[in-house]
């Protein structure tokens, strides 16, 4: 019997499970997706806008183009779903029916929430680039730009790509030196946490990589207000980190419909999901996927890609009344870019953390884990290629898989508490 | 792992003095805590957080971030940063007898 399947977002883990669905039930099933816009942007390339390494439409294409045929996209915004009634409300007071409901809305950004954020200076010396126009804009003030502090805030966990800070950081250091600006410049990492990274291994290797190239890293660093006027963040206990070129990264949260739809997402608009079957607690009939959710994972296209290899087969399953499978191990895997044309690569999961070898093969690689190497920045590159013509459309990635493999890893260097093998 | 008296009964703490065994905390041991950590006495204000923590902990297995704390908790960030300096949700979670709140991936 044909089902209705709704599917709230057309980014990468919207798309990339609409194309699987068709592609396993063509004509079988309606598949129907709902965007605000028709721009689907290539998320890892906003970190090279601001250093004029790639041009910002070159990261766009529309999101229509990058659905299957037969897959119903359309644009509007989600008022909210009942999902006691089983039913998506646009703001255009149509209602959309579902069977099955798929969350893969991501998440907002959020720089009004933080007091001054968005006042003086916003636009002229303090700019995100977690946006496309903001990526475009801050690169406009980096040409200007003649030295002096130059600081990248993380405001508040969670946000997408938690790396992608350093990234900046690292990049700016290249950028500088190029310039010969890196003598008249400090930068400044001040970031919530109480390291460079979430995880202990990589936190140390990635901290003693920013002490090499001479980045400072404020940490334990909770941002309470931005004064514009005078040029510093300041923090809620009172700590000052002076600027003159602010790098922010506001706060996120879930999409503004999970607020008004009762019973869906949690305080900051997150959706609470079985972190292995990817239902959501609101109803059985409803899934999620990709930075929509609340799970204790990145938030990155990565994860939302092995996320739908479980997802696929749990939706068919629910469909042909089996028991569900709790296949997702929190698997994430993403390149860091270095500076001077090298990267490194993170391989982790929910219980193993990011550890030095080998990728995909042990010991031949040919990428590294955790360890500064060209091919990881050609690898890095390459993916921009890999993810419009394999990844969105749902074909398989060759030898990556879904779960996280232990082959090839060095794990000498896990803290006894670590809690992994 | 190691094993601490508080307010008179052996508690399981980790390296960093968070509780293992959430079960085993009293209000007393909460109090001995905020003395030892220079909070001194728990006032209404900090019961308040202390114990919407325990709750929600205990409820979603997850501690609140400082973020979600300020949102739903009653008790604005800035005051959080009043009553417990420094660090507030790791802080109210020691007291709180709840295991270290997780820093997000």
């Amino acid at each position: 019997m044909e089902k209705r399947i709704v599917i709230l977002g057309a980014g990468t883990g919207g798309t990339l499970m609409a194309n699987k669905l068709r592609r396993r039930y063509g004509d079988e099933h309606t598949i129907t997706v709902v965007d605000l816009d028709d721009r689907h942007v290539y998320q890892p390339d906003l970190l090279f806008v601001p250093f004029g390494l790639v041009a910002p439409n070159g990261i766009c294409r529309p999101r229509s183009k990058q659905l299957r045929r037969g897959i119903e996209f359309r644009i509007g915004e989600v008022e909210r779903v009942e999902a006691q009634a089983n039913t998506v409300h646009l703001a255009d007071g149509s209602a959309l029916p579902y069977d099955v409901l798929i969350i893969a809305s991501g998440n907002v950004l959020l720089p009004e929430e933080t007091e001054g954020l968005t006042g003086s200076g916003w636009g002229t010396n303090a700019f995100t680039y977690y946006t496309v126009e903001g990526a475009a804009a801050l690169h406009k003030a980096m040409e200007g730009f003649d030295g002096g502090r130059l600081v990248v805030n993380i405001v508040e966990m969670p946000i997408k790509c938690p790396v992608a800070p350093l990234e900046f950081c690292f990049l700016a250091d290249w950028w500088l030196q190029k310039g010969g600006l890196r003598e008249k410049t400090e930068i400044v990492l001040a970031t919530p946490l109480d390291g460079a990274f979430t995880k202990p291994v990589a936190s140390k290797m990635l901290g003693d990589l920013l002490e090499r190239k001479n980045i400072r890293v404020e940490t334990e660093f909770a941002t309470g207000r931005v004064d514009g006027e005078a040029g510093k963040l300041v923090s809620w206990d009172d700590r000052e980190i002076p600027y003159d070129l602010l790098v922010s990264i506001p706060l996120h949260g879930g999409s503004p419909y999970v607020e008004r739809s009762e019973g869906l997402g949690d305080e900051l608009g997150f959706i609470p999901t079985d972190p292995g079957t990817l239902q959501t607690k609101a109803a059985p009939n409803v899934f999620a996927l990709g930075d929509a959710t609340n799970l204790p994972t990145s938030k990155a296209g990565a994860v939302a890609h092995f996320q739908a290899e479980t997802l696929i087969e749990n939706v068919e399953r629910f469909l042909t009344g089996k028991p569900l499978e709790s296949s997702f191990d929190g698997h994430a895997n993403c390149f860091i870019e270095t500076g001077f044309g090298k990267a490194l690569l993170l391989d982790f999961n929910y219980d193993v953390e990011p550890l030095p070898g080998k990728f995909p093969f042990p010991v031949v690689g040919p990428l590294s884990l955790l360890k500064e190497s060209r091919i990881d920045h050609l690898g890095k590159l390459a993916f921009r290629q890999v993810y419009w013509h394999l990844l969105l459309p749902g074909r398989r990635i060759p030898t990556v898989s879904a779960q996280l493999k232990m082959a090839g890893k060095d794990t000498r260097l896990i803290r006894a508490e670590g809690g992994t093998p | 792992m190691t094993t601490v008296t508080l307010a008179g009964s052996p508690v399981e703490v980790d390296g960093e003095g968070f509780f293992v065994k959430p079960e085993q905390w009293t209000k007393e041991m909460g109090e001995e805590i905020a003395r030892s950590s220079g909070i001194g006495q728990l006032t209404d204000r900090h019961w308040q957080v202390v114990e919407f923590m325990r709750k929600t902990f205990l409820e979603t297995g997850a501690a609140p971030s400082i973020r979600a704390l300020g949102k739903t908790s009653g008790v604005s960030i800035k005051e959080l940063y009043e009553l417990f300096p420094k660090g507030p949700a790791k802080l109210a979670a020691k007291i709180a007898g709840i295991p270290k709140p997780r820093g997000c991936v």
